[in-house]
């Protein structure tokens, strides 16, 4: 490997670094506003300047020029220290002192570098310029006199999110940031453009003025609005949680999050079950917990096990899944399903239901088939990936199902699953250069496993999968579910799916654990709801168990490759409400099948034993077993009826993006639909 | 330069006359399948040509024609200062060169003509018929002052041969570009000052002179 000196101190790089990163490499930090890892390089800010031997004799942009081996870089001479002062001042010239009501005050790139690189006075006695506001919707606020025009948004929303709606107009002076004619930006990823803001140009819309960040306690956790476990940080002041951030994960969202993750935790604060509530004459009536846990143990005593269901919704934690499984295992009730949505994967092996290729390894893919998928809606940070390798110019993707913009070009082999039939003998382009792939995958989403048909349609994907030698990937949209069928949350031997169950006279008592995604019109059963949300399943109930949300508990979630992640508490549960396993455990009590665990570890404990695949926490499989692709699905007629997205409306698929005002915002702006009611 | 935004008032719609897609479609032709929109320019020339200013329909028209997206050809059209964003004169468009060579050369008495006779500068006369503005050096400096009408430069002008100029125009007329005082391109005003001798131009101080350094006449080799 090359080698370069840094300030006299010998550094070893891979050739093709640019200087910038090679004094990273040497432990100099370097102060920069445009240049970022994950976007291309735009070299406008001047900030990173550096001298550089052999070459000019004068300060040059480290981010714009490639290191080389025998170059000499100094980081920290007057005449560096001096360019670097000239750029910091030129910057300050026309950025408004309004630090003090600024949201970007504390988390500041320019305050921060201008502590260390700017005057302590000005020498401009001009005007400053001042910049008309600009909209780019429900998200972001704009105060566009604060930009130094580093251009991070306009790459970020052109090259990651791939929806090229921001742009610097004018020139000059007079340059400008701005959408078109002040659209909305109309990308699931959007708010990433806040975080990639190094001043307060770009800032938080739903958050502006609620707190400083030094005010924040912050906890690293997990996200649960989709299926991919976003690594995210959770600030919360006192009991609420007032925003969530990305955390780095290579692995799984680098550094994204989609605008559900960061910005539907104001309906954490909304419509939430704090007490226990009991319906009396048709009317739910607050009451104690004492008295919630004896109805329900009355009827789970006064109910035949075949008789009782019980539904996972798409927000659990393992644990909480896992107390249920005991507690109703116990009793010896076999209707237990983790799948609202009627998916019809979840017997024999766990590869079957994994996205095997893993977040990160989807980017060595040269041939992606999707269907009935569309990932820009079930899993924006993936499809931001899955782009990255298309821009790359090495991927391939082929879509059976709805055809929308997945801000990457595609070859779109049909609308239903009858196009997986005649692949494997069609001779299109596409099936030529399938056939030649070296790593070709397929994703099946969660919407073509949800149909009538589905069996049919799983064995002829499986079918596909197996012809061309592609790694099988399902691409889940609830974050319990890989979670819940690891554990087996499905029907044993005689038991009832959870569609059965909701039928009318399906079951007698049904137990649901946050499941409001599914219809609640036809059952006749005593709906037992333990939740977070006063959304669908709320609504029908006969008791109601406050639980904790996600930022309320600490708990184990699996993503779509099987990787387990743990979320952790950032405030407590609201009013009453208790974490989920706790309140199965006191009500295990009542019934008299008193669960063998008092605390969360014992729990754990008892989850690891009995499914080791939990307590590999953080890991996924390198190189996962072999598909037995014959045991997939069941052969049978596939109908020609289109195959949908599960994720119709983006921003409301679970209780907490529909109690936030925020998402019903997006919603409305994304479909210029009548306004949604959030309250 | 001020900043540069479109004209409130847009036309509905807009359409490529056969004859500009005829154009657009060649200067397309020049890049790469996939790279159509390198032809941004040319092809936003060329509205402006059509339309003599570039509207937001028309923007949008372009940036589907190429391919691109809309906000990117709202980014050429803003930096550039030549495409203009607001509708100009039917009869002229007069950019009156304001950099220091025009300037102490009497610029700004134009501009006062201008101003006179059509109004204040970036904005439509009130008969739309002119339409004037102050622009950056032309690269005409040593025609001083000059002002460039239309797709023509007017040179060595005086505020009376402005005026005269603006009547003309007004008038319908197309007066022939050029310098005013009719000189010849950028020669000396007055006619040439030095080379005036009429021999250097008749052949009589020509002289032969043996050339030192020419290759010996080439002789064939026997074999």
């Amino acid at each position: 490997m090359p080698i370069a000196k840094v300030d006299g101190v010998e550094v070893e790089f891979e050739a093709g670094m640019n200087v910038l990163q090679v004094c990273e490499l040497a432990g100099k930090e370097i102060p920069r506003f445009c240049y970022h890892e994950r976007l291309s390089i735009a070299g406008n800010c001047r900030m990173c300047l550096v001298e550089v031997k052999p070459g000019p004799p004068k300060p040059q942009a480290s981010c714009a020029l490639p290191a080389a081996e025998g170059q000499e870089i100094f980081t920290d001479t007057p005449m560096v220290k001096k360019a670097r002062h000239g750029v910091m001042e030129f910057l300050l010239i026309n950025h408004p002192l309004d630090c003090p009501i600024c949201d970007q005050g504390g988390e500041c790139d320019l305050q921060d570098q201008a502590m260390g690189y700017g005057r302590d006075d000005s020498r401009y006695a001009l005007n400053k310029r001042a910049v008309e506001e600009k909209h780019m919707g429900p998200l972001i606020k704009t105060v566009m006199t604060r930009c130094i025009q580093c251009t991070r948004c306009v790459r970020f929303i052109t090259e990651v999110a791939g929806v090229p709606d921001i742009g610097l107009i004018s020139r000059g002076e007079d340059v400008e940031i701005t959408t078109y004619l002040d659209k909305a930006v109309a990308s699931e990823l959007s708010a990433n453009v806040i975080d990639l803001c190094p001043v307060g140009a770009l800032t938080s819309k739903p958050y502006a003025f609620n707190a400083r960040p030094w005010e924040l306690k912050k906890t690293e956790s997990v996200d649960v609005m989709d299926a991919l476990g976003s690594a995210i940080r959770v600030d919360a002041r006192g009991p609420a949680v007032l925003r969530v951030l990305p955390r780095i994960n290579e692995a799984v969202n680098e550094e994204w999050i989609s605008d559900k993750t960061r910005y539907a935790v104001d309906g954490l604060g909304r419509q939430r079950l704090d007490r226990p509530y009991v319906r009396e004459n048709g009317k739910l009536k607050p009451a104690t917990w004492a008295e919630a846990l004896d109805v329900v143990a009355a009827r789970i005593k006064a109910t035949s096990p075949d008789r009782i269901g019980v539904i996972a919704g798409d927000l659990q934690d393992a644990e909480s899944m896992k107390a249920a499984l005991d507690l109703f295992g116990g009793l010896g009730v076999k209707s237990l399903d983790c799948r609202q949505d009627g998916m019809v994967l979840g017997d024999g092996q766990r590869e079957s239901w994994l996205f095997n290729s893993s977040i990160q390894g989807i980017e060595d893919a040269d041939f992606v088939l999707l269907v009935g998928s569309n990932p820009r809606l079930e899993a924006p940070v993936l499809n931001a990936r899955l782009r990255k390798r298309w821009l790359a110019g090495a991927l391939q993707v082929g879509v059976i199902g709805p055809q929308a913009d997945l801000t990457y070009s595609y070859t779109h082999l049909g609308d239903g699953a009858s196009a997986l039939a005649g692949l494997a003998k069609s001779k299109s382009d596409f099936v030529t250069g399938l056939k030649a792939a070296k790593k070709p995958a397929i994703i099946v989403g969660a919407g073509a496993l949800t149909r009538a048909d589905s069996a049919a349609v799983l064995a002829a994907a499986a079918g596909v999968a197996k012809t061309f030698g592609m790694t099988w990937n399902v691409l889940h949209t609830a974050a319990s579910r890989v979670g819940g069928l690891d554990l087996g949350f499905v029907p044993g031997e005689g038991g009832k799916t959870a569609g059965e169950l909701v039928a009318k006279g399906g079951a007698d008592l049904l137990v649901l654990l946050g499941a409001d995604e599914i219809d609640l019109k036809q059952t006749d059963a005593f709906v037992v709801y333990l939740g977070t949300h006063g959304d669908a399943g709320a609504h029908r109930a006969d008791v109601i168990l406050p639980g904790a949300a996600y930022t309320e508990k600490n708990g184990l979630y699996v993503n779509t490759e099987g990787r387990v992640q743990m979320g952790f508490r950032a405030v407590f549960p609201k009013g009453e409400a208790r974490e989920d396993w706790a309140i199965l455990r006191a009500l295990s009590e009542r019934v008299g099948a008193k669960l063998p665990y008092d605390s969360l570890d014992e729990l754990r404990g008892k989850l690891f034993a009995e499914h080791p695949s939990f307590g590999r926490i953080g890991y996924v499989a390198e190189t996962p077993a072999a598909v037995d692709f014959a045991a997939l699905g069941r052969k049978g007629d596939l109908s020609d009826t289109p195959l949908w997205s599960a994720v119709a409306n983006f921003y409301l698929t679970n209780p907490i993006a529909r109690a936030s005002v925020t998402m019903a915002e997006c919603a409305q702006t994304a479909s210029g639909a009548a306004k949604i009611a959030a309250e | 330069m001020s900043v540069r935004r479109l004209s409130p008032n847009q036309p509905a719609s807009f359409e490529f006359t056969p004859e500009t897609l005829e154009k657009a479609k060649a200067w397309m032709a020049n890049f790469p399948a996939g790279k159509q929109q390198s032809a941004v320019v040319p092809v936003l020339w060329l509205v402006q040509k059509q339309e003599g200013w570039v509207s937001e329909p028309a923007i949008r028209a372009v940036a589907e024609l190429l391919g691109m997206p809309v906000i990117r050809v709202l980014e050429v059209v803003t930096f550039y200062t030549m495409f203009m964003l607001e509708p100009v004169g039917t009869h002229a468009l007069v950019q009156v060169c304001g950099t220091t060579p025009c300037q102490v050369r009497g610029a700004e008495a134009l501009m006062a003509v201008c101003k006179k006779k059509i109004g204040p500068q970036n904005h439509r006369s009130a008969d739309g018929k002119f339409y004037w503005q102050e622009v950056e050096c032309l690269g005409a400096c040593s025609n001083a002052p000059m002002a460039a009408i239309n797709d023509y430069y007017y040179e060595d002008l005086t505020p009376e041969g402005l005026e005269k100029l603006l009547d003309d125009f007004a008038a319908g007329k197309n007066p022939p570009p050029g310098s005013e005082i009719g000189r010849q391109n950028s020669a000396p005003a007055g006619g040439p000052t030095t080379l005036t001798d009429p021999k250097l131009y008749d052949g009589s101080l020509g002289k032969k002179i043996k050339i030192p350094n020419l290759p010996a006449k080439p002789t064939k080799e026997k074999a």
